[in-house]
């Protein structure tokens, strides 16, 4: 147990260390490279880094670590490995309430920013209640809450296509670049506004660690052990969605982190959740931000969408896990 | 013998389908008394509302004279330890962490030295400490039954209640666990209710039966007032031999299922 905790710790502290480092790494090349034709334009890398780099990077970790900590977080309390956290039709949701935003706003409004962030944010937490409505009448069982929310998915996903079918070209590109994701819209303001909210939704989740791994045992033995099932898996997928809504609606769909993070740290760390919210959250912080730094240097001046990146990287190094990984880490 | 647990009047149904009908059972103090029935008769269901996982709809389950129905679940889960038909979860935890689960009624969130110490002995009592650092998904039936009793026991209960614990194991676990339960009921003083499909094991192991037929208590008492051949073939429909043992418990061998022609026969021949 305690090489478990102290392995534990180590692995923690060396992905963030892994990130940290990393950041300023890849910052402080950047400068160098960004100041080398002109060395006494600091001003200029000043700018650079300050407006444009940390806003983003910092952007990167925040959607990462949100992304990876509701991964965790839905695949324990939903007790299935295929979860993440886009299950309960989250993202689908979003996904309408900004491609609503963005054909409305541009021949309505003009494109006002914060009304697609807005819509996104107010249409994926309406989905989450809809799901618990729709499943409420069942008592909140566990399939119920997956099947409810993906079937709210192709619901919502039929009503973007129709928003694509009948929108002229520049509202379709619109829509499909917020489909695809990014962080390029990362700033400062975005930044300082997320940083209070997801750390104090990160440390309330965490404070339901010991009876996520209860719960992972079935309810019955859960309820014996003196967890109320039913409130924390409310509680606890409340907390994980407004972690998602969170994010997404500034960044649009980024896939596949909430997915694969959490296994990624399964198979290093094991299944207890005290160590596993955290280290999945750090997880999917450094996957996102070592995609979205490769995205914006590999064929510059152009970028690649986050989306594709975190899937060329993260998919080979979780396939490699998965074939060298010595047991089961999920049934 | 100080009375434990009291079942008074205790009623459950599924969404409209009886499960329990007006259940009274009382369970003292180092004793262990076992639930017997053919299945369907409810006595996982009666476990369950004992330990409240499941809210009867009607009576009263009582603690040490207090209604469980107005404990917290946290109180409750520190008096009465239940362990399922071993099941694993989905993503699966090494042995130390699942017992360290059992300590969940007592911990905030750090894990005190007292914990882990609880933890190594309840290991240690099942004979199971070498397993620690293994996965509960690795072990056999045996050995996963042992695990969940070792959670149970970490827990610090006052009442064991265990759904049927020698289901799916081999004869030597079947005695190790029996012998077990029977060590710590005594040891510590505690209460189990158990689950049984074994017959002879309830026979051999426990102070009272209770045996429960459709969805009602059907008898109670020693092994030897309730395992009887007319009790047996009224609540399974089987007709049996009971042979009284060395140690004067009775000893059920099966012999046939009651047919319904033959109990038509067996009733016009009466008249």
């Amino acid at each position: 147990m305690c090489i478990f905790v102290a392995l534990a710790v180590v692995s923690i502290t060396a992905t963030t260390m892994g990130a940290a480092s990393l950041s300023v790494g890849e910052s402080l090349q950047a400068i160098v490279a960004k100041m080398l034709p002109g060395l006494q334009t600091t001003n200029f890398a000043d700018i650079i880094v300050w407006q444009l780099r940390l806003p983003r990077i910092l952007m990167a970790v925040l959607t990462g670590l949100s992304l990876g900590v509701a991964g965790a977080v839905m695949q324990g309390v939903l007790r299935n490995p295929l979860v993440s956290p886009y299950t309960l039709g989250l993202s689908a949701g979003a996904a309408c309430g900004a491609g609503i935003a963005i054909a409305l706003g541009i021949s309505v409004l003009g494109a006002g920013r914060y009304f697609i962030v807005g819509n996104a944010f107010i249409f994926s937490l309406l989905t989450m209640f809809l799901v618990f409505a729709i499943s409420r009448i069942r008592g909140t069982a566990i399939e119920t809450l997956i099947l409810a929310g993906v079937a709210l998915s192709y619901l919502f996903s039929a009503t973007i296509s129709i928003l694509k079918y009948v929108s002229d070209a520049e509202v379709l590109r619109e829509i499909v670049f917020w489909l695809m994701g990014g962080l390029y819209t990362a700033r400062w303001e975005t930044v300082i506004l997320l940083l209070p909210v997801i750390t104090i939704i990160t440390v309330l989740t965490m404070r339901y660690s010991w009876d996520l791994n209860v719960m992972s045992s079935g309810e019955e033995v859960a309820t014996s052990l003196g967890v109320r099932v039913g409130r924390v898996r409310i509680i606890v997928l409340t907390l994980s969605a407004l972690l998602t809504a969170c994010v997404i609606a500034f960044t649009g769909i980024i896939g596949f982190i909430g997915l694969v993070s959490p296994h990624i740290c399964r198979v290093i760390l094991g299944n207890d959740h005290r160590f596993l919210i955290p280290a999945s959250g750090l997880m999917g912080a450094l996957i996102l931000l070592i995609s979205d730094t490769a995205c914006r240097t590999l064929i510059q001046p152009t970028e690649i969408p986050v989306g594709i990146m975190t899937s060329f990287i993260g998919v080979p190094f979780f396939l490699y896990l998965l074939i060298r990984k010595r047991r089961r880490w999920w049934q | 013998m100080a009375v434990k647990l009291v079942v008074d009047n205790v009623s459950f149904s599924y969404g409209g389908i009886q499960a329990l009908d007006g259940i009274n059972i009382e369970v003292s103090r180092g004793e262990i008394v076992s639930l017997v029935g053919p299945n369907g008769a409810g006595k996982s269901t009666l476990l369950k509302c004992i330990d409240r996982i499941l809210k009867p709809q009607c009576g009263v389950v009582y603690l040490d004279g207090k209604d469980t129905a107005k404990l917290n679940s946290r109180d409750i889960s520190k008096s009465i330890g239940y362990i399922p038909q071993s099941t694993g979860g989905v993503f699966p935890f090494t042995i130390f962490d699942v017992v360290l689960m059992g300590r969940r009624p007592h911990l905030a969130w750090r894990v005190s030295p007292r914990d882990i110490m609880i933890v190594a002995q309840a290991l240690r009592f099942l004979g199971i400490e070498e397993f620690g650092t293994r996965y509960f998904d690795e072990l056999s039936g045996g050995e996963k039954q042992k695990v969940l009793m070792a959670r149970a026991l970490a827990q610090e209960p006052e009442i064991l209640l265990l759904d049927e614990p020698t289901s799916n194991l081999d004869i030597r676990h079947q005695l190790e666990v029996m012998e077990i339960i029977r060590e710590l009921v005594q040891e510590k003083q505690i209460s189990a209710v158990m689950a049984m499909h074994d017959l002879n094991l309830a026979s051999r192991f426990s102070e009272r039966i209770v045996m429960l037929k459709d969805r009602e208590v059907f008898s109670v008492g020693t092994p030897e007032r309730v395992l009887n051949l007319e009790n047996i073939r009224a609540a399974y429909g089987v007709e049996v031999r009971v042979i009284s043992d060395h140690d004067g418990k009775p000893y059920v061998v099966p012999i046939s299922p009651v047919n319904n022609k033959n109990q038509e026969r067996l009733h016009v021949e009466a008249h």
